[in-house]
């Protein structure tokens, strides 16, 4: 951190700030650094987790979230520790957002006893209600009720909780996203969908597949709508706060139409051969979050190159010493496989 | 003590754990009828009249009538449950499981597991059951084996008014996920019932009845067409044992396997289908643990392999009968 930026007062750096991002770029510096590490977090944990896939020390597949990391983070800047989100087969990036430990996560997707839950859910189930993270789920949709469920809760044991449904492009042509979006309305509920669009159903563009438009059908239900480049991490800041604040002060439901891309193919273990080679480095060159934040923070000299090098060093730091931990720990004992099925059976 | 209808007692359950325990909601279409209309408020009490009384005691945030929606609104008890509410969601008829069994199925049933025991799930999802209303192949449906089948749902099928509210009053208070199944025709069947709070609990079958030649293993409404069946057959000098497991999950294997030991003979009856059926369950756990104490075959009475039929004939060929008891006991007695 030089001196002269740190002398700048909010109100000098606002006057160079281009409109459209006056709401992101108002963060403290500590946020921004914050915001920052979070997105390079979940681009390396997922970087890494591809990597290690290739070792064959990974069982079965993933789903990664890279490209995305900046609706996850934007949006989750707006909760409160205790709001709850529900997340999707692609989960890693809405859980790291959300708080849950990188180390036990890591040790999840090994398999491993230390992991969030035990080596028994796996990278489609991670899942940590201390931090409000109600589960990645291996069901397409199927998050939205469950997230109605927890904001009910929240409503009528007025805790002034807000949840946030994550889903998919491909999630909106489930029967139970359009019941989930009736139920929130009708209930007032205090509940944010965030729609991620990486325009792939897997391996199936959504334009083939998908009539109309996302927030017509929202809108449909009187649930107000917000289209939002998902590659710039301060416009979603500022769509998720409006969303969250109108949850949060009972005007119900909203729903976020997230435009990001998807860096991998559907799983990790997809060659991704349908999208071509020119679109791919088209995406990654002109539509990476981490880039478009280096950019705007430092058009405005509020982070200089030194302090962001500075997060991506520790970061890698961590990845590492999470992936180290999870060689290390053992997998559950197989006295694990029948445990935990109930509280209590017989 | 109060003689009370099926019906009633329920009713009882619901008031007072709802008085007893805020945390308790409960949501299903019509639970009250009426919701958002001019006439009549609670004008149902629900479609068969079993949650009448509620919405006034306790109003529409705890009472929630909501769209005809399973996937939403039991996905969203799920949801409630795993953050703090202890819902009591209706499925107006079993069949209607069909299109929300991925809430209940992958994601209550699982929820404990896959996080690692680190979440619980106190849900209870009441629903109707069983032919006998006329009401065709969609509406009628004995579906019990299918949710006995998944780990992590516990299976109530009570066959009795005492049963149905001491069973109902457990799976409030249980922490696990619980189906509770009622037979529409046992609604209107009267029985002794306390006025006072009580609980069953899950996994403790019921000896309904002791004998001597043969024991009849029967769940929910069979329970009372084997105790026909027993009664003419003690005209005849046989004397039939009755066992009603209670609960299909978990199951009182120790107390089916004790009485068969005892008696050698056994006639399970089953409203279910018969293929992967609970009767065929039951049977299998009882060939496994019983074979040198087995006299006989064990004989299995259930519907027959066929979706329920409308016309009143048919339809009543389908149920099992005590007839049907009668024949399968006397082709195993008299041996």
């Amino acid at each position: 951190m030089s001196a002269d930026i740190r002398s700048r007062t909010p109100q000098e750096m606002m006057k160079d700030l281009p409109e459209d991002n006056m709401s992101g770029l108002q963060l403290s510096q500590d946020k921004l650094i914050e915001v920052y590490r979070s997105m390079r977090t979940i681009r390396r944990f997922e970087e890494r987790v591809m990597d290690e896939m290739a070792t064959g020390d990974i069982p079965g597949n993933t789903h990664l979230y890279a490209g995305q990391e900046a609706s996850a983070v934007g949006i989750c800047l707006q909760l409160r520790e205790d709001d709850y989100i529900s997340s999707t087969h692609r989960g890693h990036g809405h859980s790291i957002a959300k708080g849950v430990d990188i180390d036990s996560m890591m040790a999840e997707i090994f398999g491993r006893a230390t992991g969030t839950c035990g080596g028994k859910g796996g990278s489609q189930h991670i899942a940590d209600i201390s931090k409000g993270m109600l589960g990645a789920n291996g069901i397409v949709a199927a998050g939205a009720p469950i997230t109605c469920g927890a904001a009910l809760s929240a409503k009528l044991l007025g805790t002034g909780q807000v949840a946030v449904a994550f889903a998919g492009d491909g999630a909106m042509n489930e029967g139970v996203m359009s019941e989930s979006f009736n139920l929130a309305k009708i209930w007032n509920l205090p509940i944010v969908f965030a729609i991620e669009d990486n325009g792939f159903g897997e391996a199936t563009a959504n334009e083939h597949v998908s009539a109309g438009s996302f927030t017509r059908r929202a809108e449909s239900y009187d649930i107000p709508s917000i289209e939002v480049d998902g590659t710039d991490v301060f416009k979603v800041y500022e769509a998720a706060g409006e969303a969250v604040e109108r949850a949060r002060n009972g005007g119900g439901p909203t729903m976020l139409h997230i435009h990001v891309p998807r860096y991998y193919g559907h799983y990790s273990g997809d060659p991704d051969t349908y999208r071509t080679p020119e679109e791919k480095a088209a995406m990654r060159n002109n539509r990476d979050c981490l880039s478009i934040f280096r950019k705007h923070v430092k058009e405005v000299s509020l982070l200089d190159s030194a302090e962001l090098d500075a997060v991506d060093e520790a970061v890698e730091a961590a990845i590492d010493h999470a992936v180290a931990a999870a060689r290390a720990a053992p997998f559950p004992p197989l006295s694990a496989l029948t445990t935990d099925v109930y509280v209590k059976y017989l | 003590m109060a003689k009370k209808s099926f019906r009633q007692a329920l009713n009882d359950a619901l008031h007072s754990e709802m008085a007893r325990d805020p945390r308790v909601i409960m949501m299903g279409e019509d639970l009250t009828g009426g919701a958002g209309a001019n006439g009549v408020k609670d004008a149902w009490g629900g479609p068969f009249g079993v949650t009448r009384g509620l919405l006034g005691a306790f109003g529409p945030d705890r009472v929630r009538d909501t769209p005809i929606s399973e996937a939403a609104f039991i996905g969203a008890a799920a949801g409630a449950a795993l953050t703090g509410l202890r819902p009591i969601a209706e499925i107006m008829f079993v069949d209607f499981a069909g299109v929300c069994l991925d809430q209940i199925m992958n994601q209550a049933a699982k929820f404990r597991y896959m996080f690692g025991g680190r979440a619980k799930t106190p849900l209870v999802i009441r629903a109707t059951y069983g032919a006998g209303s006329r009401s065709g192949s969609q509406h009628t449906q004995a579906l019990h084996a299918i949710f006995t089948h998944i780990p992590g749902l516990k299976v109530v099928i009570p066959s009795n008014p005492y049963d149905a509210k001491g069973l109902l009053l457990q799976a409030i208070r249980d922490d696990d996920p619980v189906i509770f199944l009622e037979h529409k025709m046992l609604y209107d069947t009267v029985g002794e019932v306390p006025d006072a709070s009580y609980t069953i609990p899950f996994g403790e079958a019921r000896v309904v009845r002791d004998g001597k030649d043969v024991v009849i293993i029967a769940v929910g409404r069979m329970v009372s067409v084997a105790e026909d069946a027993a009664r003419s057959l003690a005209a005849e000098g046989i004397s039939a044992s009755i066992v009603d497991p209670r609960t299909t999950s978990p199951l009182d294997e120790d107390t089916l396997v004790e009485v068969t030991e005892k008696i050698g003979r056994v006639v399970i009856v089953d409203e279910g289908n018969p293929r992967c059926g609970v009767a065929a369950d039951i049977s299998a756990l009882l060939a496994d643990q019983c074979f040198d104490a087995l006299k006989a075959p064990i004989k299995l009475v259930t519907a027959p392999h066929t979706p329920v039929p409308y016309a009143p004939n048919l339809e009543d060929a389908y149920v099992p009968t005590p007839d049907a008891v009668i024949k399968a006991v006397k082709s195993i007695v008299k041996r």
